[in-house]
């Protein structure tokens, strides 16, 4: 078997070329070959979404996902959410709701967040408790974060 | 600027992902450090063996034997060695033994497998009862690492006079600090001028406990030894103490490789092996008169220490000052013990010995209540803590107390009342659902306990930046709560400019005082005072060397710190920490002002308790706290919310699983925190009340809602299922069934 295998996949937009090793997880790729350190390890075991990226517009958890599952794929990760230095509305909420403490979570609630409301663009309170229960805070109790949501939503539609 | 929302200064490279945190810290030719550990709770480590099909030589390998300098962790004592020896004792299973590093992450793990400790293993005491009974004697003469007695009055004087006498016995469990990102470290050492040079960057909340330890580690001066905070992935005391630990480790591979090394736990290292809440035992008499009014209160309160001293002296120290509550009691004992066990040392853990001894006392009040035949809410009401009144370590109280009102504040908000007497009807119903609503009310005290903030004599200081911007001095880190915003808002309002021209400087040994450790919400109130004064001495400083004329703009005081900085080179004004006069404590009697101050509050649950599958349902929670002025709003409540949440969790279900002393559900997996699915809204009042000693009027915030919720909580249990022996938390579902099993038993 080959010691390193050539992965391509489209980046936050952009073509990248690299070579990996066959068993390398997502995460580590991300991280550690194309030095994105957006996106966080918090378990290593598909629990807390700190690691959540968008791979060809589904949200997966990047530390379940062996590489080569990414081969040609659509990937966008935290740092490809703002646009040219302009946040999304979804970031610039939480950073207007203190939607983010400690920070370690965020990368993933955000991308998280960008999927529920693209998926659902006005949700219910108890809806977006539901859609972001898979991603741990473990600073926030949750209620900013919440408020970050609605606002983006509510932008959204005001749009 | 205080009492505005500010956005977190760093809020925007947090959600563009560019905060650097130590993992993404990018180290070129960096070696991977992992640990060998203990795999027995007790024994004499007689031999280390080197397993086949690992290529050792390729290894950086690192024992007892290679310390430098004192192989013991620089801590409150120095009881706990980095890495245990040939011939010495290992106290617990997850001691370090040997450190491993090499450029092949997957190899690093897999040869710590390859290794083998030969050891001769020794009984064990795994618990508190057992540690008390000196089953083995692991620790000086009597496994106790600290022991406290609090007396006022005597109420042995009482119980025979007294209408009633009610005991009770309390445990709490230990609590995982699950911060997200694990602990984390990357260091450096080079020789240099035939000299040591020691770098540690990492997720660590006190800079110089890391320095004081690698100073002692490799026998170095204080100027060769740096330390650097990075960003930090939470910590909420779980990187108070340990990092001194693996930040030493990681120093020990880079100095013996001479290459970077980088040491980052995975989440089943990190969960069994760094530091928890304490376990805790509380045995509670109190005797009451005809009328309710408490008339004597001895508490025992024991606290597992686990295998070396860590923070227990002081975690002890403030669980059994706060134990008598927020009541006035003519005649109070308390007896706390930290006791000894084999198993990781627990450590800090917001809160910080509080929650547990809170928990017992206001599970406590509400079972006399009941016994007495009296509301809750009365009994409290009678027994409440006044201006002048003294507490048991006899510091008198010189605030303009109103606990009632702000416990009616709480009970209105939730309508505790109203639902009180509706769910008594529903709950007579069929249906599987009971509920209840419940409260606590508590106080935590701000700051250092005692001598603490007069021992540390904390520095912090403001710079003038060519740019003329200031820029904050202090060793305080942001672990997320807020500092960097904070500090930020308080020294310019003391300077009267905008937010904007006003940062903090990164937290660098090198570069910031001293300003203690952050920890005990000591941050806002005791630093933020200090820097106030040090934004005014820096003011006072420009004007008097003719750089800047009072009145003055933004404009103009930018100008003028520029030309200042061109000028001079450097600017900068330092304040420290002075005592106040009124404040005095006495470390031996354990008597006088434990703390210049209090927050104070009360918190309300309503729970709803499903009786097929005995699960708890928190359908809404009230908190109301007098935190003095608060600084930021927006940021103080998420304190309150988060702190709610982890308070939450201790109560219900957070379960720490031991086999051996060791975490065995060391996953996220089966180790359950609050998911956003499971906590209702957290409502945040604060009854604004400024107090002198802080920046502005304003106290601590950070420790105190996880000292609520979990007694709250079991109230309000009760108030669903009636009474039970609900003396425990987390009262999980498996608990809350055995409960109710022993009252249809009879
Ligand atoms: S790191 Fe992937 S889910 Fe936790
Ligand atoms: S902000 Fe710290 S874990 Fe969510």
């Amino acid at each position: 078997m080959a010691d390193r295998i050539n992965l391509v996949m489209k980046l936050n937009g952009e073509e990248r070329s690299v070579n990996v090793h066959p068993f390398a997880r997502l995460l580590d790729v991300l991280r550690e070959d194309l030095r994105l350190t957006g996106t966080k390890e918090g378990c290593g075991e598909g629990e807390c979404g700190a690691c959540t990226i968008f791979l060809n517009g589904q949200v997966v958890n990047s530390c379940l996902v062996p590489a080569v599952q990414a081969q040609g794929a659509e990937v966008i990760t935290v740092e490809g959410l703002a646009r040219g230095g302009e946040l999304s509305p979804i970031q610039a909420a939480f950073v207007a709701h203190n939607g983010a403490q400690c920070g370690f979570c965020t990368p993933g609630m955000l991308v998280a967040a960008t999927d529920l409301l693209n998926r659902c663009p006005n949700p219910t309170e108890d809806e977006i408790r539901d859609g972001l229960a898979g991603n741990l805070c473990r600073c926030t109790g949750y209620s900013k974060i919440l408020d970050a949501v609605q606002t983006a939503a509510a932008d959204g539609a005001s749009r | 600027m205080i009492g505005a929302s500010s956005h977190r200064k760093e809020g925007r490279a947090k959600v563009m992902g560019t905060a650097i945190y130590t993992d993404d810290k990018f180290v070129p030719d960096a070696l991977h450090g992992v640990t060998v550990r203990s795999q027995v709770p007790r024994g004499i480590l007689k031999g280390i063996h080197f397993g086949g099909g690992i290529p050792w030589a390729e290894f950086t390998i690192v024992t007892a034997a290679d310390i430098p300098g004192k192989n013991l962790v620089a801590s409150v004592m120095h009881d706990q060695p980095f890495l245990v020896g040939i011939g010495e004792e290992i106290t617990h299973m997850e001691q370090p033994v040997v450190l491993l590093a090499h450029s092949n992450r997957h190899l690093a793990e897999r040869a710590r497998l390859a290794v083998a400790l030969e050891v001769e293993e020794l009984p064990a005491i795994l618990d508190i009862q057992a540690s008390l009974d000196l089953e083995q004697v692991i620790y000086g003469t009597h496994n106790l690492l600290k022991e406290i007695r609090i007396q006022k009055g005597d109420p042995s004087k009482v119980w025979d006079r007294a209408a009633h006498v009610i005991e009770g016995e309390y445990f709490t469990g230990a609590q995982e600090q699950m911060y997200l990102e694990t602990n984390a470290m990357v260091a450096v050492v080079e020789e240099k001028d035939a000299q040591t040079w020691v770098t540690v960057w990492g997720s660590l909340q006190c800079p110089y406990y890391v320095h004081g330890a690698l100073k002692q580690l490799f026998g170095l001066p204080e100027d060769r030894v740096r330390v650097v905070a990075m960003e930090m992935g939470g910590a909420f005391g779980g990187k108070e103490d340990y990092p001194s630990v693996n930040g030493g480790h990681a120093a020990l591979l880079a100095w013996k490789s001479g290459k970077p090394v980088k040491l980052i736990y995975d989440r089943e290292e990190d969960l069994a092996c760094t530091t928890k809440r304490h376990p805790s035992r509380s045995r509670l008499k109190t005797a009451f008169d005809a009328e309710g009014h408490l008339l004597a209160l001895e508490t025992d309160f024991v606290i597992d220490g686990g295998a070396y001293a860590t923070m227990s002296p002081v975690v002890l120290s403030r669980g059994a000052i706060h134990a008598a509550g927020l009541y006035r009691c003519p005649h109070v004992k308390v007896h706390a013990r930290a006791v000894a066990t084999n198993t990781p040392p627990p450590g800090a853990f917001r809160g910080f010995g509080a929650p547990q001894s809170l928990f017992a006392m206001e599970r406590h009040m509400d079972i006399c209540a009941r016994k007495l035949g009296l509301d809750p809410v009365e009994l409290r009401r009678k027994n409440f803590l006044r201006l002048g009144d003294t507490m048991a370590t006899g510091q008198v109280i010189r605030e303009d107390l109103d606990l009632g009102g702000l416990m009616d504040r709480a009970l209105a908000e939730i309508g505790y009342h109203d639902k009180r007497a509706a769910f008594a009807i529903t709950n007579q119903g069929e249906g599987p659902i009971k509920r209840g609503v419940g409260f606590s009310v508590f106080m935590h005290g701000c700051g250092f306990t005692g001598s603490g903030e007069s021992y540390l004599a904390s520095v912090a200081g403001v710079e003038g930046l060519a740019d003329g911007t200031v820029s904050i001095l202090a060793a305080s880190t942001e672990m997320g709560q807020g500092k960097n915003t904070v500090f930020s808002q308080i020294v310019a309002e003391a300077l009267k400019l905008p937010y904007e021209l006003v940062d903090v400087a990164e937290v660098d040994t090198d570069r910031v005082p001293n300003s203690g450790p952050t920890v005990a919400s000591r941050s806002t109130m005791m630093v933020g005072r200090i820097l106030e004064d040090a934004a005014i001495g820096f003011k006072q400083s420009l004007v008097q060397q003719g750089f800047l004329q009072e009145p003055y703009t933004p404009e103009s005081f930018q100008v003028a710190v520029a030309k200042a900085v061109a000028t001079l080179g450097s600017v900068k004004c330092y304040g420290q920490y002075h005592r106040p006069p009124n404040i005095v404590w006495n470390d031996s009697t354990y008597q006088g002002d434990a703390y210049p101050t209090f927050s104070w509050a009360c918190y309300a649950a309503e729970v709803a308790v499903d009786l097929d599958t005995y699960e708890v349902k928190v359908e809404d929670f009230v908190t109301v706290q007098e935190v003095g002025r608060v600084v930021n709003p927006r940021l103080a409540a998420g304190q309150v919310e988060g702190g709610v949440a982890q308070g939450i969790g201790w109560g219900l279900w957070e379960e720490v699983t031991t086999k051996q002393g060791r975490m065995i559900n060391n996953q996220m997996t089966n180790y359950i925190i609050p998911t956003s699915a499971d906590l209702p809204r957290i409502q945040v009042v604060f009854l604004e009340n400024a107090h002198p000693a802080g920046p502005g009027g304003a106290k601590g915030i950070g420790e105190l809602p996880m000292d609520g919720p979990a007694p709250a909580l079991l109230n309000a249990l009760e108030g669903a299922l009636g009474p039970l022996r609900l003396d425990e938390v987390p009262m999980t579902p498996e608990r809350l069934l055995q409960r109710c099993e022993e009252v249809s038993h009879g």
